[in-house]
């Protein structure tokens, strides 16, 4: 923010500024309206989840206790809330769930909060990994180059959500008995193990390209003829010349790893009862949506609205570093 | 031709035989006793557990086992509990039958949610994306770039459910409830019973095969051929079709083989949603009761699947784009 002020002061006094290339996709994102909204969207999600204990606070109620089974005259011998559209009013905002009769409003805050919780933790590790081995791959060629790449290859193979399926279960027992329940940190861990296994080749391959054609360019030759190491030229050369493709390949990321650790809740297979989870909450709706369809709308209009405000940010992110798109 | 297939189809050999390895050895060196999963989440006395583990033949070092596996594929296998003949996926001990066995019988169903949805999908999604980019910038091209981008970020386990709920168990029964039934049995009942289920898997898909050929095919419309053979008094909807579509085809024929490579595996998530007797289905439920055997024999297959489109997708090349020689 404080370079863009700056920025902007410069171009009142009218004298010429050089401007970093941070700077210059700061300017151009702004003007991008489309982008900025987005971006707040996306940021509000944030803030639901990073907020959910003192919104729900505020709100009175919490995301575990089943009012609908405490208090009578909430949910009617089926289970199924009394009051039309699902049981919403003044106090339930967003209604009660079928059965178990929980708040509906403060299980999603708190389901947004799980699911942005294993998705973010993916996408750093799978940023990370792809930096390494795709940086490795590119800039040390060779024998590394061609490991690497055959490695991308084989897990570019996999059916991945087979193998996310599959492998769910076996992660689990590295840290719990398989005849004992699994406890949930358990269930997020191994959900962020299998996502980054399979998650982080798209970016690896196209920052393996990037370092490759990086590496006959000038700028690291004069460096290499100074006397730099390779890993000063990794740091001070490569990586800033990285910034961009990473940046725009993981804001498309992290709405993905959203959809399928949902995915696999709504299998059954990711997180499950009593935590809320955004995915859990779709499976649950896939039981009760017979006689109360407005559960679902909760959950569901809210992803497609994460969903599409997170594509268009990674669309103004990708334009604000490249001018050059058109859309 | 021939000799490219011979090459493609022998890297695709060593793939699989790689991923048969990783997978195998995943399922049954990871966990600590895989004999114990297989138990599931009750109660297996010791007895029990030694009959498991001899079933599954986990008694002996794991490349022992994974050998035998591999012959097994081969020259076929017995099991204690029955012969299974080449080519041996393995032997499930849930329903004592060889693990191909089921496969085959869930291929069908699988098979054609994918051949049926791919062509819906395909039509429309190149269809709407043709209309949007020959009128670019009209309000039809608006609506259609809108709707897919939201229909996009859709996601199958909040549509199918939706679907359900509105079309089906709504006021008005508008879709007859969806169902497999064979199409050598019954042809009419077969279109009736799947065609729900494949207008909810090509939605999205459609809208993210929209969004593709509208973008290609404006990148295409920009290329110096096209605006040269514009310039010497081409109609417009000859360079159009003749010139901007082939060129755009290269980057759908790729992300359609690999769609219908994974589908092929398995359409995972819509074959829950509408409980098909799919690959998909079959997966996760020999998750849900820990049938490793099955689990690897579908993800082999899956994984054969996928190698077996990227070959097909390669030779589609060099009917499209004659610069491309196989070699």
């Amino acid at each position: 923010m404080a370079s863009a002020t700056q920025a902007v002061e410069a171009e009142v006094g009218a004298e010429l500024v050089g401007r970093s290339p941070g700077q210059l996709m700061w300017r151009r994102f702004r003007r991008d309206r489309v982008g900025v909204i987005s971006g707040c969207v996306v940021l509000l999600f944030f803030l639901l989840g990073l907020f959910a204990p003192l919104i729900a606070k505020l709100y009175g109620k919490d995301p575990y206790t089943r009012y609908g089974q405490v208090r009578p005259g909430l949910l009617n011998e089926f289970g199924y809330p009394i009051k039309p559209n699902g049981g919403i009013d003044g106090e339930f905002w967003f209604g009660l769930e079928p059965g178990t009769g929980r708040d509906v409003f403060t299980e999603l805050l708190y389901g947004i909060r799980t699911s942005l919780l294993i998705a973010l933790a993916v996408t750093v590790l799978a940023t990370l990994t792809a930096i390494v081995l795709g940086v490795a791959a590119g800039f040390l060629g060779g024998r590394w180059d061609f490991f690497i790449s055959r490695l991308i290859d084989l897990l570019m193979a996999f059916p991945q959500q087979l193998f996310f399926v599959a492998f769910l279960p076996i992660i689990a027992t590295l840290f719990v008995d398989p005849r004992e329940e699994t406890p949930t940190w358990v269930k997020v861990v191994s959900i962020v193990v299998v996502l980054w296994a399979l998650g982080w080749m798209t970016l690896g391959r196209i920052l393996r390209g990037t370092a490759l054609s990086l590496r006959e360019r000038e700028f690291v030759e004069a460096a290499r003829v100074s006397g730099a190491s390779s890993w000063r030229i990794i740091r001070k050369e490569l990586l800033p010349n990285v910034v961009s493709p990473m940046l725009v390949q993981s804001t498309y990321m992290l709405p993905n790893f959203v959809t399928t650790a949902a995915a696999l809740s709504f299998l059954g297979v990711g997180i499950t009862e009593p935590t809320p989870d955004w995915g859990r909450m779709f499976s649950t709706a896939a039981e009760v949506y017979h006689s109360d369809i407005t559960y679902m709308f909760f959950p569901g209009v809210s992803m497609v609205i994460f969903v599409v405000a997170f594509n268009l940010l990674g669309d103004a992110v990708r334009d604000a570093f490249d001018p050059k798109t058109v859309g | 031709m021939l000799r490219f297939l011979l090459r493609r189809s022998l890297g695709a050999v060593v793939i699989l035989l790689v991923i048969s390895a990783v997978t195998f050895f995943l399922f049954y060196a990871i966990p600590r006793n895989p004999a114990l999963l297989a138990c599931g989440k009750g109660v297996c006395t010791d007895d029990q557990l030694a009959v498991v583990e001899h079933n599954l033949g986990i008694d002996e070092p794991i490349p022992v086992q994974y050998w035998h596996y591999m012959v097994g594929i081969f020259a076929g296998r017995d099991f204690p509990a029955g012969h299974c003949p080449a080519p041996c996926l393995g032997f499930s001990f849930r329903d004592n039958r060889p693990v191909l066995d089921t496969i085959l019988d869930r291929l069908p169903t699988t098979v054609s949610l994918t051949i049926g949805g791919a062509l819906v999908f395909l039509v429309l999604g190149l269809g709407f994306g043709m209309l949007a980019a020959w009128r670019r910038g009209s309000l039809l091209d608006r609506v259609v770039s809108s709707a897919s981008l939201v229909l996009s970020s859709m996601q199958i386990y909040f549509l199918g459910p939706l679907a359900l709920a509105v079309l089906v168990y709504g006021d008005h029964q508008i879709f007859p409830q969806p169902e497999y039934v064979p199409f050598t049995e019954q042809p009419l009942d077969w279109l009736k019973g799947l065609l729900l289920p494949w207008l909810v898997l090509a939605t999205i898909f459609t809208a993210n095969y929209t969004r593709m050929a509208r973008a290609t095919l404006i990148e295409q419309l920009h290329e110096d051929h096209v605006r040269t053979a514009r310039a010497k008094g081409m109609s417009r909807a000859t360079v159009f079709f003749r010139y901007a579509w082939r060129g755009s085809l290269i980057p759908i024929v790729t992300i359609f083989g690999v769609d219908l490579g994974s589908l092929f595996g398995g359409a995972m998530i819509t074959e829950f949603t509408f409980t098909l007797p799919g690959l998909g289905r079959l997966a996760v439920e020999s998750v849900t009761q820990s049938n490793l055997p099955m689990l690897m024999g579908v993800m082999l297959f899956a994984a054969l699947m996928i190698v077996l489109f990227n070959i097909i997708v390669d030779a589609c090349y060099a009917l499209i784009d004659p610069r491309v020689r196989l070699a």
